[in-house]
């Protein structure tokens, strides 16, 4: 049970790390991230799909995965940043989510427009990648990789974020972005690079958990109410949040549906509600000092 | 002027086809939810989980109309009103407290926890929901097109109602500060004013208009499910909202009766891509028009210069 | 009760840092009060714990004679205490005529929220009391411009305005002349205080410019460090080297740059 909640945890945190850099750097509550998703499930299971059925080598499979998530976020972020919200930045708060709403309804036709309405499953890459037998336990290969793989991911982010150029712009940027620009930073390009980046993160969050669901109409919708629940918990714009915020909500979930399955969502609804009451902020971000 | 609108719509419903009639219904009940957010709106909030009250309000009827065999269509929206109310003012003490994304992604939350236990409950029908019976208008029971006609009536009134009170609401000290909760709070909390409290009414007028919406349009539907919590039904009011403009009371009924058109015409043409239609008009509305439909109005009828009532 | 302020051994801590040292003061009746201090010495501390937006870790402090420590700012309010800020705080959607009638709307109403709902803002006498208080101050010809487009010298009248919409009996002004050009620093506050006076109302205000506080004020509080290093008259504070070292820095000598100090 403890292992389900962790490969839950594992794609979670993949999905949420970016909504949580897209919220931290552009305070932009990105409603399109269950797009993201979504595509990068389409895409992944097409593709790659595809790409099992020639019979060709498995490693490169996995790397298609990567290569195909990653031009979805590119295109897909690149179009939404520079056409839309280029236009709205200065806007109120809420306009600016209304408006990655919009885009998210117009997304989800266009998946249904290119896919069907059919449901599709991609089951050779946890074919390819077997079993594990640790002690009494049996884990499928994949899952154990995929949580090794959102490991490194957290890793790769935190070394990014602490150790490089660009990490700290981002961190300047995020904390308070009408300085970073007076020390002449570009706050325009900084934040097409964070919407590109944590768009191919929610592709990639889709396209990892592509072989373990069925991917159909809907899980975009779906994956939203959990990915924001993992950033409100953590903390929004806290990329260790995010990590933090993914485990509980994995492990809740994994709990719940072992013990009372009937109450999944609201298991984790409340969860979500109950960390909000006593910090709103969430667990990691600190709180804005106000300024009169 | 109003009022001679409302006049002129309940004289005209006879003549008019039923499927404009049944669209006409479930956007005035959908406008009084539109309604109670643009009061927040005003004041600078915007709950992404008015759905809890929609449904509870369409879940209370539903399940007294079921359970004890009340029809009456005034005793059940009383009874609507009283329990999302309530759970607006319980609810309130919390939600009052937060602002900006918390307090939406709280609101948000809390309707998902309603969600939740509607879609696992098998005694509410879960995620089927079940079937609610037409209501009885003080002992009768309408048939055929006389039903569709006292229904339209029934929520015209209580549009009516609703509007007035609102207006009137919106022109009262508490109401009309909810503006100037949203440029200065300290201002107000140095005058004197406890803004956590204006707050917490607001979400109580908000929260009960919901809960008559949700079971207006339960009684229009015929039908209740767990989908009527679910986030992307609180979506659309905050749309309409977005579409009708904080301006005007007036505008929540046009916005909502324009977006439900929008939403039929797009499903008819465009049966494959009505979200691209929607969507798309969505952006187009607040690219373009970012004060929503209501302005229109007012850069017809007055300057600019004044400030908004 | 011949004072109007009393505070007794007040004491802020946020952690390690101490913001309030053991502040005694008595304030009798229309004495007008400046408080220096360069920044962070505890100036603006001081006003928010007497406003009820800080609460002090240690102390009391007396309005009149009540106990007010640590209530919050909306009941310290309607008691009869106001404020203005540093950066004026007012309803920048609406004009200035609505946002003088929502202060003397809230004034008319008091706290109570049943009343509140059920009478109108915008009324005959709501608009007269808003109108004679724009008159007061002498901004009414602003009265249908909207704040946001108020340069700052009106903004800071309209504040005090709306502070004073309830008629309070003290009254604590943030900095009022801050952000204003040095030629209408004195007009704007001979505006101010002579109003003020008129109608009865007790003044302390924080000021960095010496010159107002020498010409308005009746007594001088001098802050450094958290603590009230001189209460006397600005005669005798004012014209003390070491105050005014600690609050205004050294003083540059001609052809000297010292580089240490700004």
């Amino acid at each position: 049970m403890l292992t389900d909640g962790l490969v839950y945890a594992a794609y979670l945190y993949v999905v949420a790390v970016g909504l949580t850099l897209i919220f931290g750097v552009m305070r932009i509550l990105n409603v399109t991230h269950g797009s993201f998703y979504a595509f990068g499930a389409y895409g992944a299971a097409s593709a790659v799909g595809a790409y099992f059925e020639r019979g060709l080598p498995a490693a490169g499979g996995f790397l298609l995965m990567v290569v195909v998530t990653m031009a979805i976020g590119l295109v897909l972020g690149l179009i939404l940043e520079r056409g839309l919200l280029r236009r709205i930045y200065g806007k109120d708060e809420v306009v600016v989510v209304l408006v990655t709403y919009a885009a998210f309804l117009i997304l989800e036709d266009i998946i249904q427009l290119i896919w069907g309405t059919n449901s599709y499953a991609l089951y050779e890459p946890l074919a390819v990648a077997g079993s594990l037998r640790v002690g009494k336990l049996v884990l499928s290969g994949y899952d154990v990789g995929l949580v090794a793989f959102a490991v490194l991911l957290a890793c790769a982010v935190s070394f990014v974020l602490h150790h490089t150029r660009w990490g700290r712009l981002l961190t300047v940027v995020i904390f308070d972005r009408e300085v970073a620009a007076a020390f002449g930073i570009n706050v325009s390009l900084v934040y097409t690079v964070t919407f590109v980046i944590g768009a191919v993160l929610g592709a990639l969050g889709g396209a990892v958990m592509a072989p373990k669901i069925s991917v159909t109409l809907g899980i975009g919708v779906e994956v939203i109410v959990l990915a924001f629940a993992v950033v409100a918990i953590g903390g929004m714009g806290s990329v260790a949040g995010a990590f933090l915020g993914a485990l509980i909500v994995g492990e809740v979930r994994s709990a719940s549906v072992h013990f009372v399955p009937q109450l999944e969502l609201f298991v984790i609804s409340v969860v979500m509600a109950v960390v909000l009451m006593f910090r709103p902020q969430g667990l990691f971000t600190r709180v804005q000092p106000r300024k009169i | 002027m109003g009022a001679l609108v409302f006049l002129v719509a309940a004289a005209l419903t006879p003549a008019l086809p039923a499927w404009i009639v049944s669209l006409a219904i479930v956007a005035l009940a959908n406008a009084l939810v539109v309604l109670g957010l643009i009061i927040l709106w005003r004041a600078g909030l915007v709950p992404f989980g008015q759905a809890l009250f929609y449904a509870i309000g369409a879940y209370a009827v539903a399940l007294i109309a079921r359970y004890t065999g009340l029809r009456d269509v005034l005793l059940l929206l009383t009874a609507a009103a009283i329990l999302s109310g309530l759970a607006a003012f319980l609810t309130g003490f919390l939600l009052a407290r937060y602002r900006e994304i918390f307090f939406a992604m709280l609101s948000l939350a809390m309707s998902m926890i309603l969600y939740g236990v509607l879609v696992k409950t098998e005694t509410l029908g879960s995620t089927d929901g079940f079937h609610v019976a037409p209501p009885t208008y003080f002992g009768y029971a309408p048939q055929g097109g006389m039903r569709l006609l006292l229904m339209f009536w029934l929520v015209l009134g209580c549009c009516a109602v609703a509007a007035v009170l609102v207006s009137f609401y919106l022109r009262s000290v508490a109401g009309a500060l909810a503006v100037p909760v949203r440029d200065s709070e300290i201002r107000l909390e140095f005058l004197g004013v406890s803004v956590n409290g204006l707050i917490h009414l607001n979400l109580v007028i908000a929260g009960t208009l919901a809960g008559i919406g949700g079971a207006l349009a339960a009684f229009a539907i015929e039908h209740v499910d767990p989908s009527m919590a679910y986030w992307t039904t609180s979506g659309g009011f905050v749309f309409v909202t977005i579409l009708s403009g904080a301006g005007f009371v007036a505008a929540a009924f046009v916005g909502s009766l324009l977006f439900e058109l929008l939403r039929s015409i797009a499903y008819d043409v465009l049966p494959g891509a009505w979200q691209i239609f929607l969507g798309s008009a969505l952006l187009l509305i607040i690219l373009f028009l970012p004060e929503g439909v209501g302005s229109l109005f007012q850069r017809v009828r007055r300057p600019p210069s004044h400030s908004r009532s | 009760m011949s004072a109007i302020l009393s505070v007794r051994g007040l004491e802020k801590r946020f952690g390690s840092v101490v913001a309030a040292r053991d502040i005694s003061v008595t304030v009798p009746y229309l004495q007008t009060v400046g408080i220096i201090g360069a920044n962070g010495a505890g100036k603006t501390s001081f006003v928010n714990m007497i406003t009820g937006h800080l609460q002090p870790s240690k102390g009391s402090i007396w309005f009149e004679d009540r106990d007010i420590t640590g209530r919050p700012s909306r009941e310290i309010s309607r008691l009869g205490i106001a404020r203005s800020f540093q950066a004026p705080q007012i309803f920048t959607s609406l004009s200035v005529l609505d946002n003088i009638c929502a202060a003397t709307a809230i004034a008319r109403t008091g706290g109570r929220l049943m009343s509140q709902t059920l009478t109108p803002l915008q009324s005959a006498a709501t608009r007269t009391d808003g109108e004679a208080a724009l008159g007061l101050f002498g901004i009414a010809s602003c009265r249908d411009t909207r704040a946001a487009m108020l340069p700052q010298g009106v903004r800071k009248l309209l504040d005090i305005a709306m502070a004073v919409a309830g008629q309070p009996r003290l009254l604590l002004l943030d900095e009022p002349t801050s952000g204003i050009s040095m030629v209408e620093k004195f007009g704007l506050m001979d505006v101010v205080m002579s109003r003020l006076k008129h109608r009865r109302i007790t003044v302390l205000f924080v000021e960095h410019d010496m010159d107002i506080v020498g010409r308005y004020a009746d007594r001088v509080l001098a802050f450094h460090d958290g603590a009230v290093i001189a209460d006397g008259t600005p005669a005798v504070t004012l014209t003390n080297p070491r105050i005014q070292e600690l609050i205004s820095g050294p003083k540059l000598k001609a052809g000297t740059a010292d580089c240490d100090h700004a």
